[in-house]
């Protein structure tokens, strides 16, 4: 390699008495992107029994292009049965070439997939059915755990639920106040268009509370808590099973389920239900400040017509709905994280599943509540 | 001189494999093992890249179910014991994983201390005197406040060294310990492990391919061929390097030794 300019990288075949010479020129860089290929009928014009040489008195700069050329070349030579005299290569691209074989094995072909719907629906059905029961028994596993702590024979660490706790409540707060503050708000905007063509501004009130305590604050927060906290503890745990520690808390027989599960479930049912009740206070501030800047409503009038219009058993489901929340969201995420593979890829995998789970999941979960509270007449 | 082939398993064996396959799936690791591992010896798993040893290791543990054979510890089968007896065993087992696997969100001191708290019946006082002295054991008392994370390759072999011995165990498995470590930082985790089976009392499964470290500190071993995806030899490995004329193992050992002796030439 020097480091004049030679020129355009070419190659010519001079088949003589003695030998097959390829006479190399110019400067054979990949990166400028003129390096030619090497023909599959580039060899036709040998002269069988001669051997195969080189001339590079005219080439220049080469890299890996050369190579390349170079390869393909030993493949044809190899293929034809000729005596190629890598010698008379330059050292370094000797060497290199060396190491590429005459003939690359192919690699195996990609296993063949068969169109078969009905064993496609029996692996889905038979894999719904393991994790339904996986799950059940993680959740019962972890209910122990929980009762055992409960009476002083468990094995969970209290400083990790106390961390949790505070990445899963007070971390929380700012967006769950951004979050169900606009919720209120923007139910205020759309029930403020329609009632004050009737004249019943001040029912905003009612439409805000009831909306938010109902529905809109436990499962707002329960999508947040999913997004924020549920993602974080799929990827977390994720991680964990990618760097061996899960095996290692297996091996010393830690359970996970106590090291880990239980706690990240106990500080999501510690947190939500108050989240919940922040957010239900946070969203009634954001109607109320609606009301009262675009509504002729006076602030205690907002007031009292939000006490009369929500009842305390409204709370009391809310609270309870987003306790069954925060184990759904918990469960789930623990349980995506320790069954994620173990690359990098696998993490963010499993942390958007995670989300998607918990999302999809909280509403089907509010959708059977719904049920319930109609059917029990709340 | 140590046997070619797996002895009986007489009342000096602590640990005996008995047959084992190993395999994901349809995809067969490793068949027919057999070895026995007498109390107190350092017992060598060997073998090229890619032939089944961290697997063979992670059965040792409880990670993997063989498909077939028996492993037995201290003459009960460990895989067909109930799960309760099993963790019973397992209680016995520590590992220094080859990745060290320590808990990345725990400082050094809390990994070693998770599972004295998880575990046992210590009091905070007791554990963390506890904690100290493994750590000291290994040199790595001033780390006890880092985190994984803050320390180098070798400190986390140590910290990882200090974890496993954290509920006192009276087997240790090691995975590739000097793997990634200079010469000089392997050559002390050698003197450590020898230390340790000479302090401890234990019993040490070292994985390695790492012909220096396992000339130095292994009494006995087997090496593991991933053509055949069987063993093909059973001894010391210094032993088998003067005395085995199995093809791979000759070309396994002989090649790092000439490399060696080449280089201090």
């Amino acid at each position: 390699m020097n480091s004049t300019d030679r020129g355009q990288p070419e190659w010519s075949l001079q088949a003589g008495d003695n030998a097959n010479v390829i006479v190399l020129s110019g400067d054979w860089i990949a990166q400028q992107g003129h390096v030619p290929a090497f023909p599959s009928d580039g060899l036709h014009q040998v002269r069988p029994n001669q051997p195969l040489t080189f001339s590079t008195d005219g080439l220049g700069r080469w890299d890996t292009g050369l190579i390349g050329f170079l390869w393909a070349l030993k493949q044809g030579a190899a293929q034809a049965h000729l005596d190629m005299r890598a010698e008379t290569l330059p050292d370094a691209a000797r060497k290199l070439l060396d190491l590429l074989p005459d003939r690359p094995a192919p690699a195996p072909p990609l296993p063949r997939r068969h169109f078969a719907p009905l064993a496609a629906i029996g692996t889905v059905t038979i894999d719904s059915l393991t994790e339904i029961g996986t799950v059940t028994e993680l959740g019962i596993e972890t209910a122990r755990g929980g009762v055992a702590s409960v009476t002083g024979r468990g094995r969970m660490r209290l400083t990790d639920l106390m961390s949790n706790i505070r990445n899963a409540g007070p971390s929380a707060l700012l967006i769950v106040s951004v979050v169900n503050f606009l919720v209120g708000a923007i139910l205020a905007f759309v029930g403020a268009v329609q009632l004050r063509k009737f004249a019943a501004d001040i029912y905003v009130a009612s439409l805000v509370g009831i909306a938010m305590v109902r529905e809109m604050s436990a499962v707002m927060t329960a999508i947040i808590m999913a997004g924020r906290t549920g993602g974080a503890y799929a990827a977390r745990i994720a991680t964990m099973q990618g760097n061996e520690e899960i095996d290692a808390l297996t091996v010393f027989g830690i359970p996970v389920s106590s090291y880990i599960i239980l706690p990240s479930i106990l500080s999501l049912t510690a947190t939500m239900p108050f989240l919940y009740l922040y957010g239900c206070l946070v969203g009634m501030l954001g109607g109320f400040t609606v009301a009262i800047g675009m509504l002729s409503v006076t602030g205690a009038g907002y007031f009292h017509q939000t006490l009369n219009a929500v009842a305390l058993n409204q709370f009391v489901f809310g609270f309870i709905k987003s306790i069954f929340f925060a184990i759904l969201i918990g469960l789930t995420s623990c349980r995506i994280g320790l069954q994620a593979g173990r690359s990098a890829a696998d993490v963010g995998v499993a942390a958007t599943r995670a989300v998607v789970v918990g999302i999809v999941g909280v509403i089907a979960l509010d959708a059977i509540f719904a049920i319930i509270a109609t059917t029990i007449g709340i | 001189m140590a046997p070619q082939t797996p002895a009986t398993a007489t009342s000096d064996t602590l640990m005996s494999l008995q047959g084992i396959t190993l395999a994901f799936g349809p995809k067969v690791i490793q068949k027919d093992i057999s070895f026995n591992i007498k109390r107190g010896s350092i017992f060598a798993v060997m073998g090229g890249s890619g032939c089944g040893k961290s697997t063979v290791l992670k059965s040792m543990i409880g990670l993997l179910r063989p498909t077939a054979g028996h492993y037995l510890v201290d003459g009960e089968d460990y895989w067909t014991a109930d799960p309760a007896h099993r963790q019973t065993v397992s209680r016995r087992f520590g590992v220094l994983f080859q990745s060290t696997a320590l808990w990345s969100s725990l400082t050094v001191g809390e990994n070693v201390a998770l599972p004295m708290q998880m575990l046992t019946k210590m009091d905070p006082a007791t554990v963390r005197s506890q904690v100290e002295l493994k750590l000291g054991l290994v040199d790595m008392l001033h780390a006890i406040d880092q985190y994984p994370s803050e320390l180098s390759g070798g400190m986390k072999k140590r910290a990882g060294l200090a974890r496993a011995m954290a509920l006192d165990p009276d087997i240790l498995f090691f995975d590739e310990p000097s793997a990634g470590l200079d010469p000089i930082t392997s050559a002390r985790l050698d003197d450590l492990i020898l230390n340790l089976r000479d302090g401890l009392g234990a019993t040490i499964v070292i994985v390695s391919h790492e012909l220096p470290s396992l000339f130095k500190i292994a009494d006995d071993g087997i090496f593991l061929d991933a053509k055949t995806k069987t063993p093909i030899a059973h001894g010391a490995p210094s032993w088998l390097h003067d005395h085995c004329d199995e093809p791979q193992v000759h070309a396994f050992m002989h090649r790092e030794r000439e490399t060696e002796s080449g280089r201090t030439d």
